[in-house]
């Protein structure tokens, strides 16, 4: 199973089991290269474990991955980010204690390779400074570049992750609920934000808001139990029935 | 943007200011010192202060907590009298010496050590710590009990003679302040900013594409060699090297000075190994009961000031120590 030119990432037979409990099984996915593909379920459907295993925080238990054409199975995680396959976390993951502008600065600094130069002044890094206020910008972020990252609200602190992210310009984005918390203004931001940042990149996306979902994605992919229930566009998983109950029934859980 | 009104706390940017101005009033005092105190004694102070700040670049800037730091600070010292004395080495010579052993151990340690995590980390350093004073222990070169004695402190460059007290005060005082250099330097350079972020959320630095292992083995190393600086200068400072500065008790010690005087400042572990070293030597005599006292100071202090003494400064007067 190599991946024709047009599918991005490819797994096949991908599976993880804590134990006894099988979090993942058998997932195969195609997700087509500049497309917005996004996966969805109910809480504990295994969304995230996907994603740690796409970016090799966890390793899987069985199954394969390719990337671009390359088996990224046995890849330690900091080298999956290098090949430009670049994670979001689920709960809010920013450099609490740098600034705004440092946290983006940071992974604008990978443009430097292995940052080992400890005899040099930290000024050399000033030069990223206006490139880290763009994208600070784009999320909207523009009146905190200097507060802590730790200081400003959950909503905001999820659009530093973006920004963050986009500094490695990376050929593909995994987000994982990247607007959860945020209010209805800073989420039609971001929606427009993403459509435009992946006019030239691969977005994968796990988000629970069907209207976002519905508006941005070109595919969906729904997981339950950790199993592909239904995969297509909006439309046709939507009126797919097995999926209403699945929904449905988690709403009354 | 209604959050354009409640704009956010801008963080102080004073730090390079602050940081002068304390080095200012660290420079002052160690010039002034010498008239006010035995010489000889500040000059262990600078040392054990080094060693501070070695073990607090790892502790402060990358969390991870060595508790068997003293085998870069001992066996550095054992090198350095080492090649002094049986090799007739320059004492810049001697110093690089113990530098770079220090620096080599730390590359092994560190590689082993490195992978675990929290009181894992901290045991895997102790254990080797331990067995690094076991070969000092049996190891004929260092004399075993008795340690290496009058270590000459020979001509820095085959010229300047540092049997001169003047001349090894100036020597030791640069020492100290090209190694507490080294680190700032390093705190505030690229690199420091990767390990920072990696304290911070090492997840999130990996996601990004760090290659976490490396700059913690890197920042492992530094702080070895840094420590080794310390260890190595003050071999030819006292003139001796022995089982004392390579066992645990040394380890507890710095682990003790950063704590007190503030770990992840930049300032803190001077502070700290001054106010420790002061400690033992005006209660030298009560004998065993400095252990005690030290004991006692410590709990009260991890208690009152939790951030240790230059971190509540710090916070208090808003200044970036
Ligand atoms: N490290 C782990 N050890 C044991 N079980 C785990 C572990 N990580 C996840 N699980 C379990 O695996 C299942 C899938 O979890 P996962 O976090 O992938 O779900 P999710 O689809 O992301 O859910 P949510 O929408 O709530 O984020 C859950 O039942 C979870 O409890
Ligand atoms: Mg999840």
């Amino acid at each position: 199973m190599q991946g024709d030119g047009d599918d991005i990432l490819v797994t096949e037979g991908l599976g993880k089991s804590f134990g006894d409990f099988a979090a993942v099984s058998d997932v195969s996915l195609r997700v087509k290269r500049g497309s917005i593909h996004a996966l969805i379920g109910p809480n504990g459907a295994g969304k995230t474990t996907c994603f740690n295993m796409l970016t090799k925080f966890i390793a899987p238990s069985a199954g394969r991955i390719v990337y671009n054409g390359r088996d990224i199975t046995s890849l330690a995680p900091a080298d999956v980010a290098r090949l430009g396959l670049v994670r979001s976390f689920q709960i809010s993951a920013v450099f609490p204690h740098l600034t705004a502008l440092e946290n983006v600065r940071v992974a604008l600094q990978r443009k430097r390779g292995d940052n080992f130069d400890f005899w040099r002044s930290k000024r050399v890094l000033h030069r990223f400074d206006a490139r880290a206020r763009e994208l600070l910008e784009e999320v909207g972020l523009t009146p905190f570049a200097d507060a802590q990252a730790s200081d400003i609200s959950y909503g905001r602190k999820r659009a530093l992750e973006i920004a963050t992210t986009l500094a490695l310009d990376p050929e593909m984005m995994l987000l994982d609920e990247p607007m959860a918390g945020m209010g209805h203004e800073d989420i039609d931001r971001i929606v427009a934000l993403i459509r435009r940042v992946s006019v030239n990149r691969t977005v994968l996306m796990v988000e629970h808001n069907l209207n976002v979902v519905q508006n941005l994605s070109d595919r969906i992919t729904v997981l339950t139990r950790g199993r592909v229930l239904a995969e297509g566009d909006y439309a046709t998983v939507s009126e797919n029935s097995e999926v209403k109950t699945a929904y449905l029934g988690d709403v009354h859980d | 943007m209604s959050a354009l009104a409640s704009a956010a706390p801008a963080r102080a940017s004073h730090d390079a200011r602050d940081f002068a101005l304390a080095g200012v009033l660290m420079i002052a005092a160690i010039v002034a010192a010498p008239f006010f105190v035995y010489p000889f004694f500040v000059m262990q102070m600078l040392c054990v202060a080094l060693f501070a700040c070695a073990f607090n670049l790892l502790i402060g800037y990358v969390g991870l907590l060595s508790f068997g730091h003293a085998m870069f600070f001992g066996m550095a010292s054992y090198v350095s009298a080492h090649a002094a004395k049986e090799w007739g080495l320059d004492p810049e010579f001697a110093i690089l010496c113990g530098v770079g052993v220090a620096a080599a151990m730390g590359l092994v340690s560190g590689a082993l050590a490195i992978r675990s995590k929290g009181i894992y980390f901290a045991m895997i350093t102790v254990a080797l710590s331990q067995m690094v004073y076991f070969f000092c222990v049996q190891a004929p070169f260092t004399h075993g009990e008795d340690g290496i004695q009058s270590v000459p402190q020979g001509r820095v460059f085959g010229l300047v003679s540092l049997a001169d007290s003047a001349t090894l005060y100036v020597f030791v005082a640069l020492v100290f302040l090209i190694g507490f250099f080294v680190v700032y330097r390093t705190i505030n350079s690229p690199f420091g900013e990767i390990l920072k972020a990696i304290r911070e959320n090492e997840p999130r630095a990996t996601s990004l594409g760090y290659r976490v292992m490396r700059y913690k083995l890197m920042a492992f190393v530094l702080s070895a060699a840094l420590a080794g600086l310390a260890g190595a200068t003050k071999a030819l400072v006292v003139q001796n090297a022995s089982l004392s500065d390579v066992g645990f008790q040394m380890s507890g010690e710095v682990v003790l000075m950063t704590l007190l005087g503030g770990m992840g400042t930049l300032y803190g572990p001077v502070v700290g190994a001054v106010v420790v070293v002061a400690m033992q030597n005006y209660l030298a005599q009560y004998g065993q009961w400095v252990t005690v006292m030290q004991g006692a100071v410590f709990v009260a202090c991890v208690l009152l000031f939790r951030r240790g003494i230059v971190g509540e400064i710090a916070k208090w007067a808003r200044l970036a120590l």
